[in-house]
């Protein structure tokens, strides 16, 4: 079985390679309003495919995605504030830390690194919930995380918000980590592991009377997701220099859901093409919104896009699989599940 | 000393009859449908707008309150026909993701068309005087949200209990194709479930309005999720345990404030989160609930 | 009085009905047996509306009136007369005794013959005038069935259909409902029974119907099915 194999890589390898002269193309062509936009339509890719490990593939309903991106992001922006005003604005953070001034890197690592442990704990708390009571406990997520980080305004500058965060984000940091959660997320769907998750999502006794290792799988698919939010959310507050502590909150929750359901859920490349159109269809009708005094018309318009896909094309775009062609090149796509 | 107390419990007796309020119509309709609708707090929402608008054209306020309650029943079967009925039989999450959807609209609806700024309404001018119990005063407005969620809430236990309509709701709930055996018009039935428990919601709307002096599009969200918090605590799908979870929410929620220093009020939705997690893992079932298989 | 004919019933993607045909005359007791999984639930469900027809007819005569019931909602099925006691009992748990027996009246609207209705339920099965404030769920197996054949009753049927009464009660217990489900017939109401234990049902039975894998395989008088040795093979466990 050695040519398929090639064939995989050789497909895989083509495609990023493409991306990259595509993201090439964009950083030097086009306007830094659409690089921007670039930039926010791969976070979402990226947020909706490691979305998709936890909610598509094993099926546990988590809404949390957004109070992680919001750990990950305060954490890595106050790694990186410039060391002259954090003191000042953070007045309670100890010296050690008002002193540092790290880089992009390693301190969205940390960002994400604490995400990942905050998913743990919070994992072993609510994942032996099920259906909606997971989905509940997950949004109280968010304003658990919400509140903590207003009221603990010495050192995260509480309502405010930190500002001037420095613009550190480009394309190719974007790209490199989007193309990572996308590989990671192909690679897992693809093996034992991602079977695993799917098996718990359609028949839980099942799975575990098959030996699989129904709780643990469910943690590790939650962390997942939580290391590539913290990792987004980093990205995110380092393009748009700003963030308060609602910055990614319910609505957030709610529109990455619709593009894990409209992709389809379990669907990578549904994922990321729902993740792109939905973005830029948000982004396409703030004009509207402006000269028609109707805000809140983009979240109107996708809410209702959800409910009519929801009667009319439950299983999404691609259902739980991915388009034939480029199944062709996988040799180890899973024979059940369409 | 004993003002400030009898203050706590009756803001803690108050906030509980609103939290009760929606959280018994809520559990109503996650008991015969079995699903959570997030559109419920939103009804709140328009129960509130409803009466601001009812206010604004002049409407003597002993009109305004039957007329809110038609509101939140002519929601709560919009919701119902619009939105449940076609996902009946789908499995809860779909369920869950549509009415998350409905809610989303309905805020941003009300955003687009209604601008977000709050707007104020006020009671009339007598629902603040004070009233004398024992050595201290209570405001008037906060008896009488205690009274009608107690009036409210009995008439309804009295209509699900004594009559056959409601016979029939428990039955459906219950298990809904032997209702149908019976040959009870389940369709109707549950419409009439969603209408109840919203006008319930509505009316809360009202109150709250009146109570807290603003609205605006998107104050129906924390009730929504506060009053599912009380329905775990009380256990799902039970109106007594609604009513007993709201009210411990409630208790709960201004004890909180009350006994930690000041710098920890703003904690106090995270304590209610916390709380729900905390019931979740050591009391699935809530205190009154039935079992179900579902949860773990 | 009910006439199925060439009735081809899916439960999700399992093609469940076949063809099946069926005739139940006005005062008869017929009986449906075969072995599990051979669609005798899914044939009664589908009688009472609460699955869909593929293709076939089902049609029912009552009081020279021949209706369709393909169409028809459940609920109006049971305001024609169709009434049925479903597998497993499933009485209102949450409902009390009394309660349970209302329910299943629910259709009716006259008040005082309700009372009457109520007073000849008891009279058929006395325990349950003992038991009418206890909640449903506190009754024992052979109390619940007899409390949903009551509840059945309460609506007046002319076509009761019973699904698997025997289903896990005692010996002692099936003989009883059995003379009932036979004092039932001879006041005037016809039945179509399901049933697992083949021998009491052919004894009471008028005429049956075995069916297997969604097809009727034989049908005969009670007596003729009793007698018939393929019969008495398959579902009787007497050797030949």
């Amino acid at each position: 079985m050695r040519t398929p194999v090639r064939h995989d890589w050789l497909a895989g390898g083509a495609v990023i390679l493409l991306g990259a002269v595509a993201v090439g193309l964009v950083q030097a062509l086009l306007s830094d309003y659409l690089v921007t936009l670039a930039c926010i339509a791969l976070i979402y890719v990226m947020l909706t495919v490691s979305l998709q490990v936890t909610n598509g593939l094993t099926g546990l309903f988590s809404l949390g995605h957004p109070a992680f991106m919001t750990i990950g992001a305060y954490v890595a922006a106050i790694l990186t504030y410039p060391a002259q005003r954090k003191s000042f604005m953070m007045p309670d953070l100890p010296p050690w830390l008002a002193t540092q001034q790290w880089d992009l890197l390693p301190a969205m690592l940390i960002g994400a690194v604490a995400a990942t442990l905050s998913a743990v704990i919070v994992g072993f708390c609510v994942l032996r919930l099920k259906g909606h009571y997971l989905a509940v406990a997950t949004l109280g997520l968010i304003i658990i995380v919400r509140v903590v980080i207003n009221n603990q305004d010495g050192y995260t500058r509480g309502g405010l918000g930190l500002s001037g965060v420095a613009r550190l984000t480009d394309l190719w940091w974007v790209y490199a980590w989007t193309v990572l959660a996308v590989y990671v997320a192909w690679r897992i769907k693809h093996a034992s592991l991602g079977r695993a998750m799917l098996a718990i999502r359609e028949n839980e006794m099942a799975a575990r009377c098959m030996g699989i290792d129904v709780f643990r799988t469910r943690l590790l698919a939650f962390v997942l997701g939580a290391f590539f939010a913290g990792i987004a959310g980093g990205l995110m507050v380092h393009l748009v220099s700003v963030i308060t502590p609602g910055s990614y909150g319910i609505p957030l929750a709610f529109n990455l859901v619709v593009m894990v359901v409209i992709g389809g859920t379990g669907s990578i490349t549904g994922g990321i093409v729902a993740a792109v159109a939905i973005s830029l269809l948000g982004e396409a009708l703030k004009p509207f919104e402006e000269t028609l005094e109707l805000y809140g018309l983009s979240q109107v318009l996708i809410a209702l896009g959800l409910i009519l896909m929801l009667r009319l094309r439950p299983q999404g775009m691609f259902g739980s699989g991915e388009p034939r062609f480029l199944l062709s090149a996988v040799r180890q796509a899973p024979q059940a599940v369409t | 000393m004993t003002q400030y107390y009898l203050q706590q419990l009756i803001n803690g007796l108050m906030l509980g009859s609103l939290y009760a309020l929606v959280a018994i119509g809520f559990s109503m309709i996650y008991g015969i449908v079995r699903l959570i609708n997030f559109a419920h707090g939103d009804v709140v929402m328009i129960g509130a707008f409803a009466t601001l608008a009812l206010v604004g054209a002049g409407t003597p306020w002993l009109l305004v309150a039957p007329v809110v309650l038609l509101t939140g029943v002519l929601a709560g079967i919009t919701i119902e026909r619009a939105v449940f009925r076609p996902i009946r039989g789908a499995p809860q999450v779909t369920g869950f993701i549509a009415t998350l959807a409905l809610s989303v609209m309905i805020e941003n609806g009300g955003v687009m068309l209604l601008s977000p700024q709050p707007r104020n309404f006020l009671f009339p001018d007598v629902m603040r005087t004070r009233v004398p119990i024992g050595p201290a005063t209570v405001s008037l407005t906060d008896l009488v949200i205690i009274a009608t969620t107690l009036i409210l809430v009995g008439v309804l236990v009295l209509v699900v209990r004594r009559t056959r309509p409601g016979m029939a709701m428990r039955a459906t709930a219950e298990n809904l194709a032997v209702a149908r055996l019976m040959g009870i018009d389940v369709n109707r039935t549950i419409m009439a479930a969603f209408a109840l428990g919203s006008a319930l919601a509505a009316i809360a709307g009202l109150l709250w309005g009146g109570r807290f002096g603003q609205i605006d599009p998107l104050m129906g969200f924390a009730p929504g999720l506060k009053a599912f918090v009380a329905c775990v605590i009380g256990g799902v799908g039970s109106i007594p345990g609604a009513m007993i979870g709201g009210y411990l929410l409630g208790l709960g929620e201004v004890l909180f404030v009350g006994l930690l220093p000041p710098e920890y009020s703003g904690y106090r939705d995270a304590f209610v989160f916390a709380t729900l997690i905390l019931v979740l893992l050591v009391l699935p079932n809530g205190l009154l609930g039935r079992s179900e298989e579902e949860r773990a | 009085m009910l006439e199925i004919a060439d009735l081809h019933v899916r439960r999700g993607a399992t093609h469940v009905l076949r063809g099946v045909s069926l005739t139940v005359a006005e005062g008869e007791i017929v009986t449906l047996i075969g072995p599990n999984g051979a669609g005798k639930t899914t044939l009664l469900l589908t009688i009472s509306g609460l699955l869909p027809v593929l293709s076939g007819a089902v049609s029912c005569r009552i009081d020279g009136e021949t209706r369709s019931l393909g169409d028809l909602r459940a609920d109006r099925i049971v305001a024609a007369g169709i009434v049925q006691c479903p597998e497993g009992r499933q009485v209102f748990a949450s409902l009390t005794v009394r309660e349970n027996l209302l329910v299943g009246a629910y259709r009716r609207h006259a008040r005082d013959d309700l009372r009457k209705d109520l007073e000849r339920c008891f009279g058929l099965f006395p325990i349950l005038a003992e038991r009418q404030a206890l909640s449903a769920g506190s009754l024992s197996g052979g109390e619940q069935m007899m409390l949903a054949i009551g509840r059945a009753l309460m609506a007046r049927p002319r076509l009761l259909l019973l699904d698997e009464p025997s289903l896990g009660l005692a010996p002692q217990v099936v003989e009883t409902i059995f003379d009932t489900i036979l004092q039932i017939n001879r006041a005037g109401t016809t039945v179509l029974l399901v049933e697992q234990n083949a021998e009491l049902a052919l004894e009471v039975a008028d005429r049956g119907y075995v069916m297997e894998t969604g097809n009727i395989v034989h049908t005969g008088t009670g007596q003729a099915l009793l007698d018939d040795p393929a019969v008495k093979q398959a579902y009787l466990g007497i050797a030949p």
